[in-house]
């Protein structure tokens, strides 16, 4: 049916293999602990190494960020895959992208450093998890209904690059700035000199990972919202195989590396707030749904020239702005002030966009 | 009967929904559906064949693929 490998079973069951055994490898090559990737995390320390935010243990440019569009980028472009396309309702998927991160951030982390959170063996991944699926669920329900953000149209090569771009000037930034021991600022950017922002793998150790899952995964059609939402929308098992295959590799990749620590207590950069890591990822989950995929998606998305998964990207980084400024993330004490609020409110505006956004679309 | 679906500028899962709405009329022979992505390619094809279609042909005009379904 296809020439693409990535695209049939044993193609998302390598993707997810290399996605997991590469995230064990950059943990210990020095990531954060469970967090040898975290698309929700990495964006905030980008925002944090912007200054978007200035909580000081979460600022660094983090290039696997980076790597994952230009290998995405190169993937799309090597195989022609590269099109440029823009223009449905980027205001909403900006919004999407906002409460996204809110929610990932009271949860603490994306889909995938739940499965990695899980892979390492913390057991509260399993609630986040289970509140990601449900909001995920309420998604599909949308979609059943008729919920949907119009088309898309093809617009300038050149405004398909943009965000590729972006992160290739970012790039630049890391070469210009580098980190200098000991201090928290390099020309514009800031660095972390502690916490989970001062822990990272070696520069080029963390772009090539990032290249090799961003041209990987952008074959693949890798995403973990769409796993659990092709389940329930269509009893597709397909991208859940991947999803599975980057548990196990990464399970067995912490085992190998001494990396494997079960229990609820006491794991790294998470808290025990069970009520409020479900409900965090009840919104993240609702948010990725309407917005047609997980945070990685939308990295590799935009890579091969979607401006409307960029859009939802750049609503990511202000969202990280937003939850750190406004004391809505959370930390390992648990939820942050107003962390609760945050989620209220996030949940009643993915609502109002699921409930009055929809359109007849038969295109018949 | 043959039906076509313009699924150009949706992405997925739209294309897939499109393409299970007109399964489900079930009066359908044929169904030709219009994307204009790799990967709404990809999908609807493989939704295609979970439902027992079959995939006759994949016609590339430009930059958009027309898939041509059809009953078993």
């Amino acid at each position: 049916m296809t020439k693409n490998f990535f695209a049939g079973r044993w193609g998302i069951i390598c993707v997810g293999a290399v996605i997991g055994i590469l995230a064990g490898i950059l943990q210990k090559m020095g990531n954060p602990g469970n967090m040898g990737i975290c698309v929700a995390c990495f964006e905030r320390d980008i925002a944090g190494a912007l200054g978007l935010h200035r909580a000081g243990v979460v600022q660094y440019m983090r290039p696997e960020i980076i790597g994952f569009v230009l290998g995405a980028l190169i993937a799309a472009l090597s195989f022609k895959e590269f099109k440029p396309r823009c223009g449905s309702a980027p205001i909403v998927r900006f919004v999407l992208g906002v409460f996204a991160m809110i929610g990932a951030l009271v949860f603490l982390g994306c889909p995938w450093r739940a499965l990695l959170r899980l892979a390492g063996g913390d057991g509260s991944a399993v609630i986040g998890l289970l509140g990601l699926a449900g909001g995920i669920w309420i998604g599909v329900l949308f979609l059943k209904n008729g919920y949907n953000l119009g088309r898309s149209q093809v617009t300038h090569k050149s405004a398909g690059l943009l965000f590729s771009l972006i992160m290739l000037g970012f790039l630049c930034l890391i070469f210009l700035y580098p980190q200098v021991a000991g201090e928290n600022k390099s020309g514009v950017l800031f660095y972390s000199i502690k916490g989970p922002g001062a822990m990272h793998a070696p520069l080029f150790i963390s772009i090539a990972a990032g290249l090799v899952i961003g041209f990987a995964a952008q074959r693949s059609r890798f995403c973990t919202m769409g796993a659990f939402r092709d389940l329930i929308l269509f009893r597709h098992v397909h991208l859940l195989t991947g999803l599975i295959s980057l548990v196990l590799f990464a399970f067995v990749t912490n085992l190998v590396l001494g990396q494997f620590n079960p229990g609820f207590e006491g794991q790294p950069v998470s808290h025990t707030m069970q009520v409020w890591n479900f409900a965090g990822m009840v919104l993240a989950g609702l948010a990725f749904a309407l917005a047609g995929g997980c945070p990685g998606r939308q990295l590799f998305l935009s890579g091969e020239g979607d401006g409307d998964a960029a859009v939802f990207i750049l609503g990511m980084i202000t969202g990280a702005a937003f939850a750190h400024n406004f004391g809505l993330a959370s930390s390992p004490k648990g939820v942050g002030p107003h962390g609760i609020a945050a989620v209220a409110v996030g949940l009643v505006v993915c609502l109002f966009i699921g409930f009055t956004m929809r359109k007849n679309i038969k295109g018949v | 009967m043959s039906i076509t679906i313009d699924a150009r500028g949706f992405s997925c899962p739209q294309p897939v929904l499109m393409f299970m709405e007109a399964v489900k009329s079930g009066n359908e022979k044929e169904i030709i559906v219009l994307v204009d992505t790799d990967t709404s390619k990809e999908n609807v094809s493989r939704a295609a064949e979970n439902k027992n279609y079959t995939v006759r042909d994949i016609q590339q005009q430009g930059d958009e693929y027309r898939i041509n379904i059809v009953k078993d």
